[in-house]
């Protein structure tokens, strides 16, 4: 108190005494303490149980009994779900990225020129991205790929015979494929918003040293589009690697397991087996695996991904 | 014509493709809903005679319930998400943006890598923990997270808000201060209010997630009197087995205009939204 009416004397700003309990240390920790409780106990705290539970042989149902490395010894040695899994969910990864990014780079270099009528392709593209998640769609791909489908009458139009997409172990996957590419647009929103911050003049004084437009693309637009770049193939890796609605709907990871991809094993050993402690190693696989691709992507990114803010003295990062 | 012309005519059909084969599955869909189960394998657009039974039989195909009964639970569901997220992430998104503490530099650190975190590898132990605390076939799983910035996209929100106030002149802060205004004073009367337009991208991405948050809802969720509209979907499909394809279309339909209102209404934010922070959309 007595501190406080000697500053308010000199700075009128000292001049409520509660103020100065508010800036200190502890104000900060109060603002941020839901995210930070959140983070401890809901993320951290899961986290290690989950290692722990990796563990054990734990089930809801039984006590909890440590079993070290046997999970994960099963699981890569004598587990052919595992692998038959894994082998499919890269199959998707590889498939459904690059595709969609590409996709959504293409649409976003037409719609940088067409300025007439912009806003009514961007509605149109986008949408599939706006409900693409939802089960809904999942119903709707079910019933178009199905052997009677929308699909296939299309294909009749042209005389190309069908199959039923859904139900052939063949293409199953491809169908879901499909579903994922079809959401490009969020993909191509973000990509045309990186194009937009491409200073003009660059273009312009490439195109006086008589720079062709393949040219351009390649020693322009790529270079200044690879922040956007990688940041949406991390993204996209990480989410399809976790891709689970489409294939529990649509397909329920049939036919024959052609699109039982590693969400939909790993749920299925934890909440139709409740095998908790066998589904955490599973778990934990995953994330090492998620991890090790970001690392590796990010390892090559000082080859392709190029950062404007270093490009003063030509250097590339 | 001149090549300008020409490359103007192709790029233009180009793009009216691309919008077509992104679009018209919708198309097919507003039609099938109304066709019979033997119309449906037909090719036409429209049925002849549009069957608007199947939206009144399918609105009332779970034996005891109406969808009227999924779609208020969703929303209660995600009101109460929403108001809870609202609070906490502007909390703790003024608290990084703007007031200095030890440390902040670290958890922001990790904020940013719980960000790219593979939601999966949680699941079990959190469903562990809340079936210990008894909350599997309640709502608390969704909103305990979510009221502590976290859940469907919660820390995607901090970090959009943190964006948004540090474009907000401190020059506002300081003059509060010097009039005596608290750091809570400052969060709830100066920054807040100019928010709004991030405080709506947040509500939209929010309200999208968890009404496609069908992981969740299956997780968590048990008794047919607390359904969310997806899984009330799925259990249409699953009992039917495809026998009411046009039903199970037409309610499909039905669950996805409330985000298709939010997009007509909110397109400027939608846009901002994922263009700027680079949202998964």
């Amino acid at each position: 108190m007595e501190r406080a009416t000697s500053l308010a004397s000199e700075i009128p700003v000292r001049k409520k005494p509660f103020r100065k309990r508010w800036d200190s240390p502890l104000a900060g920790y109060l603002f941020i303490s839901p995210w930070l409780i959140g983070f401890l106990a809901l993320t951290a705290y899961p986290m290690l149980l989950s290692l722990y539970y990796s563990f054990t042989n734990y089930t809801l149902m039984k006590p909890i009994e440590w079993v070290g490395l046997d999970n994960y010894e099963r699981i890569i040695t004598a587990d052919d779900k595992f692998a038959q899994s894994l082998k499919l969910t890269f199959y998707y990864v590889l498939a459904s990225v690059p595709l969609k990014l590409i996709a959504a780079l293409m649409v976003a270099l037409l719609l940088k020129r067409a300025v007439r009528g912009i806003s009514v392709y961007r509605t149109a593209i986008y949408f599939p991205s706006l409900i693409g998640a939802s089960i809904a769609v999942s119903l709707l791909w079910k019933n178009i790929f199905g052997v009677d489908g929308f699909f296939n009458k299309v294909l009749g139009f042209f005389g190309i015979p069908g199959t039923g997409w859904v139900t052939n172990p063949d293409t199953a996957l491809w169908s879901l494929i499909g579903l994922s590419v079809w959401q490009f647009g969020s993909s191509m929103v973000i990509f045309l918003a990186g194009l937009k911050q491409i200073p003009n003049d660059l273009y312009e004084a490439s195109a006086v040293d008589g720079a062709g437009k393949l040219k351009q693309f390649v020693k322009i637009t790529l270079p200044m589009l690879s922040p956007t770049l990688f940041f949406n193939l991390i993204m996209g890796i990480i989410n399809s690697f976790q891709m689970f609605t489409p294939a529990y709907v649509i397909t329920g990871g049939g036919p024959m397991n052609s699109t039982y991809v590693y969400a939909l094993y790993l749920y299925e050993r934890a909440f139709s087996r409740y095998q908790l402690g066998y589904s955490s190693s599973l778990a934990w696989i995953m994330l090492i695996l998620i991890v090790a691709a970001a690392v590796i992507i990010n390892l090559t990114s000082k080859y392709w991904v190029f950062y404007e803010s270093e490009s003063q003295g030509g250097k590339r990062k | 014509m001149t090549r300008h012309k020409w490359n103007s005519v192709i790029r233009h059909a180009v793009l009216i493709l691309f919008s077509l084969v992104m679009v018209y599955p919708v198309i097919w869909w507003i039609g099938a809903s109304l066709k019979t189960n033997q119309e449906l394998s037909s090719p036409t657009l429209f049925p002849s005679v549009p069957q608007w039974s199947n939206y009144i039989n399918g609105w009332n195909s779970v034996p005891g319930f109406t969808f009227t009964d999924f779609y208020l639970n969703t929303f209660y569901l995600i009101t109460a998400v929403i108001i809870v997220t609202v609070i906490s992430c502007t909390l703790v998104a003024f608290g990084f943006a703007r007031l200095d503490f030890p440390l902040r530099g670290f958890w922001f650190s990790l904020l940013m890598l719980t960000l790219m975190l593979p939601g999966q590898v949680l699941i079990i132990p959190q469903y562990a923990m809340f079936h210990q605390f008894g909350w599997v076939n309640t709502y608390l799983p969704f909103i305990v997270p979510h009221a502590l910035a976290g859940g469907a996209g919660g820390t995607f929100f901090v970090f959009l808000l943190v964006q948004f106030i540090r474009g907000i002149p401190r020059e506002l802060d300081e003059s509060a201060k010097i009039d005596g205004c608290s750091w809570f004073g400052i969060y709830w009367r100066i920054v807040m209010p100019l928010m709004k337009p991030s405080i709506v991208t947040v509500i939209i991405f929010c309200f999208l997630w968890n009404w496609d948050d069908f992981l969740g809802h299956l997780l968590y969720i048990n008794s047919v009197d607390k359904y969310t509209v997806g899984l009330a979907l799925r259990m249409i499909n699953d009992s039917q087995g495809g026998a009411e394809w046009g039903q199970l279309l037409a309610m499909s339909l039905v669950s996805i205009v409330p985000a298709t209102l939010l997009f007509v209404f909110a397109q400027k934010y939608f846009v901002e939204g994922v263009a700027t922070t680079g949202l998964k959309g």
